[in-house]
């Protein structure tokens, strides 16, 4: 543990800057006193090999994180542990990790391999929590392990792990939104997934990875609206939000009728003129009669019957969820049915009240009926909080109407008094507007609210005065008497915006008040400079005004205002003053609006209409947070419209009728008894049945299914991609191997139907035979099988594979060969080649398969021995890397390159020739490695002491480094006789193998025990200029040092090589589909180098 | 979905963070610290918040706000609900949900959540698989564990949340086996001046706490079960057998826990069971009020009203208060304002009554308003609307559990206007 504890040192020393920050929280006294010695104490005691003293100390580590306390200095000492037999301290290390993960991600992949064991793990539970925290590590460079495992998961035989699978979706789709499309297809597979367990995890998954891919709900609606009633709460809640958005795309509004009189009832309510109302509901009924009767999708009926008992859930997102699903959906006659089941949840919590009644207060704007009969538990208490207190009032208001109104007075009467000043305000407010709505009661509200004037409260008179000058508009004629009461207010009221009210009100109708009109302006005149802006404002539209109407009477103390304003600090002011000055005074130069001017300031305006601030906001989905905050949250969905033609039923039709269901579980359990072989395919055929059945599967995840379980899904993917004549090849391919195989009773009775299956679209699949009408799930299982047959199959007989090899070889000509080719032997031609590796390397590694003792030569090359010093100098290293510039080197330049020749002392270690250049004018002596500092297990092989090298010479050396099959950078520093430069070599992932010569069936042998994790399959487009196979094993041979293995298809290259260090086989699989889609297979056992690997070969492949 | 979640406590020190996905910077609170601010009480804090990049979705329990960080679309709700439960898995788990408790016991505080939420989204939220897989502190086992360093981390895995009921543990046992149901109702009431009652509900709940070894599967029945109008179940409940047969059938969860909740039908008249007269006025002159308060028995069906306790919330001019109580004993708060007369059992014969001055400010206005009366009391044996339990049956298991029901009637959110 070389390494870590050197890395120790250093977090040591940097974090210690952050200390002091610990030693002053009082909190942190005691055991968390923590300077960072007291780490070190930690550390130790993690060190130890008492569980006891760990679990003490992953306590206290824990202890720090739920503080906010800075704990990552401890990772490497902590990340030790993640293998610790005690569960306490492993669950806590897991803890730390997720937390830390992300900061220290090199280190973090020291982990993994506990979880990727954990991932095999007979026990479910371990299975599922591995995948838990393995999913939880943000570190990128896991991203395609991660896809891997939760392939895996989603097929697992437990529920619970692919439950976690589900979970696991959009963790990493958070963390690389390049893998969408793959995660789609798990996606599409878990929602066929028939158990409660899975149904709300996944559905949360969709909803968070790709919720516009409607379509994968179709074949599961009916499913899901089955399940729904078992599924947790919290997965109910998500698919039922889900559900109400897919409903309104596929299903016709039910109250498309109802609507338009609705439309018209309700402009007849807030609209003052009563007559159009009518007229418009008129005509709304002739059209209503125009169209067709609506008969609601039994679909969409399903919907809102298997919903509706949620309502009486004790979870109140699940009943709010319903709520707005029925609000949604249902017809206006039905709707009623939550509001009984809303009003039961304001008995909740606070918070729950507030979140409801914002709810119901948009509901009760469009249908107010429905709470109607609830009013009264909708009355105030005096120990309801404010916030509560104004969203209930918002309720009463919006309920009042004719019947009601006088009951709702006198609660309002009682609020008035209340202590609560903001409460007060409110009721006024809402007094305002159930005076402009309700017609009969416009005075009494009037009359109650000019009594108010009078109430010892500022704030109270200011709201009034606010809610009465709105009131007015409507019939000012009337009221001289309020306006004259209002205009004496203004020496008493402070309050801006009521001064400004009352203002506004007399020099609006300043012809109803003629004698006191001009006496207010005086007084304004007088205070004009101390008044805020909004007055001030106003005082200059009442000066205009009557200077327009009683010119004689206030000339003077208009141009006195003017005046004033004009030398206002605030612009909008001076800006208006001028603006009125220009307008209302004579002058020789004012323009042709100054005639206009009386009818500009006197015109009649509309009276205000006062609405809710909840109108309208049902355009959000009810119960979502961008409704409470009206406005639009990020990630929110639309509610889509209704569409005005249905969309075809039919696509949610799925045929699981039960004795079919049955039969099939029959069979298989009979197929499992006929070929045991098989029952790891069952296994992983888990997903699609329910959880009861789950213990009469085989229980199997061996190494040999998981293959099977990738090829599936691949197959599945690609299925609709490939061409038609490829699938006419695989089917017989297929074919012949069954036949080949005699276990014709299982695949040639499965076969033709998922064939079939594939070939149809979906509507053809109606009115079919019963004996393959199997369920897609069914299906979908068949052909994993038959694909896991496929693959072992491949692995196992010789015989088979030979009879394959004929056919595909009878069927496709041999690849065509390059004219390169027959040059493959020059070294000197090596140049052509683009990014070639180095000149040095024998050309077994560019076409290895048309020549079987290159590749014996390549294998035997470990036993000839080359000395360094007989590596020739002239030849130019083509792709070279460089270690040492020129000048930083004072005239010394190295650049190195991977030789991919056997180092001759070790063969462990990957051989690195290195050049050497003098540029300089002295000589440069004794230029020799030391003091390498490497990771742990690495190992470096120094080249010879150079002696002397003249200036303008070159010498090329060559040595060894032991990688330990890790792109770890080797550190070391190269000495002159005078300076020392600290040099760095990094491996790419490719350099690290050593090819090795496979035949065919050696090759599928090996590949065959390196399947599940250990296995990365990647799609991939060509680029243009890599088409053809000869172009695809050069990229693929500059990109690592493998060879390739002889194989007769056109279509399928392979490759195999060892790691260096460990002789790990690194085997490699290009496939290609089309004229650029390829798919390309890795197998390692070292999972990172297969991954970068991979990320590699794509890498020079697609360019 | 929840992000992260930040504890805070009365003083406005965050003492727990806990991330499901990336870190958020706890400075992501000061948003919140600033609504707090201009709310004036802590209930009056909005529970959803709006921040540039975050939403910050609320709760306060128990003196603590449960900050919850938010990045996308969710339903407030859903998080507002999960808030609680977290809630009250704590005071499950520690007897009380505090600031002491959770910070003595962080390491299970941590991992409880750690188990309940994945990525944001509820994984585990059933009292009965978190004590399978955490077990809960009892000073017995804090001892045990320092003294053999074992852990509270339970060694088995859990199988409940496999099964097809994922609220009840596996492999339950008792020696004695019990099963004891209490019927609390409460009333909530809004009584005018006049004594008129401005509104009147029953809300009921039945608690149950059920000690039975096995897989046993109950059946509940009542008299009257139409009384009950709207309900919300617990989700063993089977709700077509309630929707067929008004029974409620259900494989019960282990211990503590509730089984329902119920409105009682509107339609039926409300019993209150006291009457209050009262007679709180201010004079202009003198700064100073009078308060006369006497509450009497009115339909409590025999039985005896216990526990009486009138708070009043003062206006804020009301500097102290001289009373004199002919019952029990008064207190007068002058910082909080509240008035608490605590009566104790209602004397059918002689109505408890307080009486006396209250003195004013001087040179404040008096108050306009009169405070409202808020009663707390208890009625034992009854339950108000009149439901009664019929029987519970017991299947799948062989043995003979006790059994037991008890009523209980309190006084809810039972408010008097003056």
């Amino acid at each position: 543990m070389s390494s870590s504890s050197a890395f120790n040192d250093d977090k040591g020393g940097s974090s210690s800057i952050g200390e002091p920050e610990y030693g002053h929280d009082p909190a942190s006294g005691g055991i968390f006193s923590s300077d960072y010695k007291r780490h070190d104490d930690l550390k130790e005691m993690l060190d130890s090999n008492k569980d006891s003293l760990k679990l003490e100390a992953m306590k206290r580590i824990v202890a720090m994180i739920a503080r906010g306390k800075n704990a990552s200095d401890l990772f490497p000492a902590v990340v030790k542990n993640v293998a610790c037999k005690n569960i306490e301290v492993k669950k806590l290390v897991y803890v730390y990790l997720v937390r830390y993960a992300e900061e220290q991600q090199d280190l973090a992949l020291l982990s993994i391999s506990t979880f990727q064991r954990g991932l095999k793990d007979p026990n479910q539970l371990i299975r599922a929590s591995a995948l838990r925290v393995l999913s939880s590590i943000r570190v990128t460079i896991i991203v395609p392990i991660m896809m891997l495992a939760i392939r895996e998961a989603a097929s697992d035989m437990s529920p619970y792990v692919r439950k976690t699978a589900a979970h696991a979706i959009p963790k990493l789709y958070s963390l690389d939104p390049d893998q969408k499309d793959q995660l789609i297809e798990v996606i599409e597979k878990l929602l066929a997934d028939k158990t409660t367990l899975v149904a709300g995890s996944v559905v949360m998954a969709f909803e968070e990875v790709c919720p516009e891919r409607i379509d994968l709900i179709h074949k599961n609606y009916r499913k899901l609206c089955n399940l729904l009633i078992d599924v947790e709460e919290w997965g109910q809640v998500v698919i039922i939000n889900m559900l109400t958005r897919y409903a309104r795309t596929q299903f016709l509004n039910p109250n498309a009728n109802e609507s338009l009189l609705e439309e018209g009832t309700e402009k007849a309510f807030y609209g003052s003129d009563e007559d159009e109302g009518k007229e418009e509901k008129v005509e709304a009924a002739a059209l209503v009669a125009k169209r067709k009767p609506y008969v609601m999708d039994p679909d969409h009926r399903l919907l809102l019957r298997n919903t509706k008992p949620l309502l009486q859930s004790r979870n109140a997102a699940v009943v709010m969820a319903v709520a707005q699903l029925y609000f949604h959906l249902a017809p206006k006659a039905e709707v009623g049915v939550i509001a009984k089941a809303l009003v039961r949840l304001m008995r909740s919590h606070s918070e729950v009240q507030y979140v409801v009644l914002q709810n119901v207060a948009t509901m009760s704007i469009k249908r107010r009926g429905m709470f109607e009969p609830y009013l009264k538990s909708f009355y105030i208490r005096s120990t309801d909080p404010t916030q509560i207190k104004v969203l209930k009032l918002e309720v009463l208001t919006n309920l009042a109407n004719e019947t009601n109104i006088s009951t709702i007075l006198r609660e309002f009467q009682t609020y008035i008094k209340s202590m609560d000043k903001d409460f007060v305000a409110a009721t006024i407010q809402a007094i305002g507007r159930c005076a402009t709505s309700i017609g009969e009661v416009r005075d009494t509200c009037l009359n109650g609210l000019v009594q108010l004037l009078s109430n010892r409260d500022e704030l109270v008179v200011a709201e009034s005065v606010v809610v009465i000058k709105k009131l007015l508009q409507m019939q000012p004629e009337r009221h001289s008497d309020i306006i004259k009461h209002m205009a004496k207010l203004t020496d008493n009221i402070q309050v801006p915006m009521a001064r400004a009210s009352i203002l506004w009100l007399i020099g609006e109708y300043c012809e109803h008040i003629p004698k006191i009109a001009p006496d207010v302006l005086r007084k304004m005149a007088k205070s004009f400079t101390n008044e805020e802006d909004i007055v001030k404002l106003q005082v200059l539209n009442l000066a205009a005004k009557l200077y327009l109407t009683n010119s004689k009477q206030t000339k003077l103390l208009t141009q006195y205002v003017l005046n004033l304003a004009k030398y206002d600090q605030n612009y909008d002011i001076r800006d208006r003053a001028r603006f009125i000055r220009q307008l209302i005074v004579p002058t020789d130069k004012s323009g042709a609006l100054s005639k206009y001017a009386k009818k500009l300031f006197l015109a009649l305006k509309p009276a205000p209409v006062l609405e809710s601030p909840f109108k309208d906001r049902d355009h959000f989905q009810l119960g979502s947070l961008s409704h409470l905050l009206n406005a639009k949250a990020g990630g929110y969905q639309e509610l889509p419209d209704w569409p005005e033609v249905a969309p075809d039923p039919s696509v949610r039709n799925v045929e699981v009728p039960e004795w079919t269901k049955c039969s099939s579980r029959e069979k298989r359990k009979e197929k499992k008894v006929e070929k045991p072989f098989y029952s790891d395919s069952e296994g992983e055929s888990g997903p699609t049945e329910s959880a009861d059945s789950d213990s009469d599967t085989g229980s199997g995840t061996g190494s040999g299914s998981e293959e099977s379980g990738s090829e599936s899904g691949s197959e599945e993917s690609e299925g609709e991609s490939e061409s038609d004549k490829e699938e006419e090849e695989e089917k017989h391919k297929r074919k012949s191997k069954s036949r080949a195989k005699k276990s014709t009773q299982e695949s040639e009775g499965s076969e033709p139907s998922s064939e079939d299956e594939r070939k149809k679209p979906p509507k053809g699949k109606g009115p079919k035979a019963a004996s393959d009408s199997e369920s897609e799930e069914e299906e979908e299982e068949e052909e994993s099988s038959s694909e896991s047959s496929e693959s072992e199959s491949e692995g196992e007989s010789e015989s088979d594979t030979d009879t394959r090899m004929k056919q595909k070889t009878c069927a496709s000509k041999p690849p065509p060969r390059q004219p390169k080719k027959e040059t493959e032997m020059s070294l000197l031609d090596l140049d052509d080649f683009e990014p070639t590796p180095s000149p040095q390397v024998t050309p077994v590694n560019n076409f290895v398969s048309s020549s079987l003792v290159t590749d014996l030569e390549g294998l035997s090359l470990s036993d000839s021995a080359l000395s360094p010093a007989a590596v020739s100098p002239a030849s130019g290293p083509v792709k070279s890397y460089e270690l040492l510039h020129r000048i930083t080197g004072e005239g010394l330049s190295v650049s190195y390159c991977f030789s991919r020749q056997p180092f001759s002392h070790d063969p462990h270690m990957v051989s690195v020739q290195m050049q050497f250049t003098n540029n300089g004018d002295t000589e440069a002596r004794n230029l020799r490695i030391q003091e390498p500092k490497l990771q742990s297990g690495m190992r470096i092989a120094e080249f010879p002491e150079i002696d002397v090298l003249p200036p303008g010479e070159t010498v090329t050396m060559v040595m060894g480094i032991d990688f330990s099959d890790s792109t770890q950078a080797a550190n070391f520093q190269l000495c002159t006789h005078t300076r020392k430069f600290f040099l760095t070599i990094q491996p790419p992932v490719g350099e690290l193998m050593m090819p090795v010569f496979m035949t065919e069936n050696e090759f599928k042998k090996e590949q065959g025990q390196l399947t599940g994790m250990n296995e990365i399959t990647e799609k991939l487009t060509l680029g243009e200029t890599c088409q053809g196979d000869a172009a695809i094993v050069q990229r693929v041979t500059s990109t690592a040092s493998l060879s390739r293995v002889p194989c007769g298809s056109e279509m399928k290259c392979r490759f195999a090589g060892k790691t260096v260090t460990s002789g790990s086989l690194v085997l490699v699989t290009i496939v290609t589909r089309e004229q650029l889609v390829a798919q390309l297979t890795v197998n390692c056992e070292k999972m990172l180098i297969g991954t970068m690997l991979v990320k590699d070969i794509l890498q020079a492949l697609s360019q | 979905m929840i992000h992260s979640l930040f504890l805070i406590n009365s003083a406005g020190d965050i003492f727990l963070e806990k991330h499901w996905k990336s870190v958020i910077s706890r400075s992501v609170c000061d948003y919140f610290f600033e609504a707090q601010e201009k709310a004036s009480t802590p209930e009056n804090v909005p529970p959803v918040i709006s921040t540039p990049h975050h939403y910050l979705i609320n709760i306060y329990r128990d003196k603590i706000f449960f900050v919850s960080v938010i990045q996308t679309e969710v339903p407030p709700l859903f998080v507002i609900e999960f808030l609680h439960r977290v809630a009250e898995m704590f005071q499950d788990y520690f007897g009380e949900c505090s600031e002491a408790s959770i910070k003595d016991n962080v390491v299970i505080v941590y991992e409880l959540l750690e188990e309940m939420l994945d990525n944001g989204f509820p994984l585990a939220t059933e009292s009965n698989i978190l004590k399978e897989l955490i077990k809960p502190p009892t000073v017995l086992r804090s001892v045990v564990n320092t003294i053999t360093g074992s852990t509270n981390v339970g060694e088995t895995l859990p199988t409940g949340q496999l099964s097809t009921v994922p609220w009840r543990r596996t492999g339950v046992k008792y020696t004695n086996n019990e099963a004891y149901f209490d019927v609390v109702e409460e009333i909530d009431a809004i009584i005018d001046k006049s004594g008129t009652t401005v509104i009147a509900e029953i809300q009921g709940v039945i608690d149950a706490c059920v000690k039975l070894s096995g897989m046993p599967d109950l059946t509940l029945s009542f008299v009257n079960p139409r009384l009950m109008d709207d309900l919300s179940f617990h989700p063993c409940v089977r709700f077509k057998r309630w929707e067929a047969e008004r029974v409620l059938s259900f494989i019960p969860p282990d211990g503590n826990f509730r089984l329902v909740s119920y409105h009682v039908n509107a339609q039926n008249l409300v019993a209150i069971p006291v009457y209050v007269k009262q007679n709180i006025s201010f004079f202009e002159s003198g700064f100073s009020g009078r308060l006369d308060i006497t509450v009497e028995p009115k339909q409590t069906m025999g039985k005896t009203v216990e526990g009486v306790v009138v708070t009043v919330h003062m206006p804020k001019v009301v500097l102290s208060a001289n009373l004199t109580p002919t019952q029990g004993t008064y207190n007068y708060d002058p910082v909080t304002k509240v008035l608490a007369w605590d009566i104790g059992k209602l004397n059918q014969q002689k109505p408890p009554n307080l009486k006396g001055s209250l003195s004013l400010q001087s040179g404040a206005p008096k108050p306009e308003e009169n405070p409202s009366l808020n009663i707390d009391l208890k009625i034992q044996q009854l339950a108000i609307s009149g439901l009664k339990v019929n029987r519970l049956d017991m299947f799948g298991e062989k043995y003979k559990p006790f059994k037991g029901v008890k009523y209980l009637t309190k006084a809810g959110k039972f408010q008097v206007r003056t």
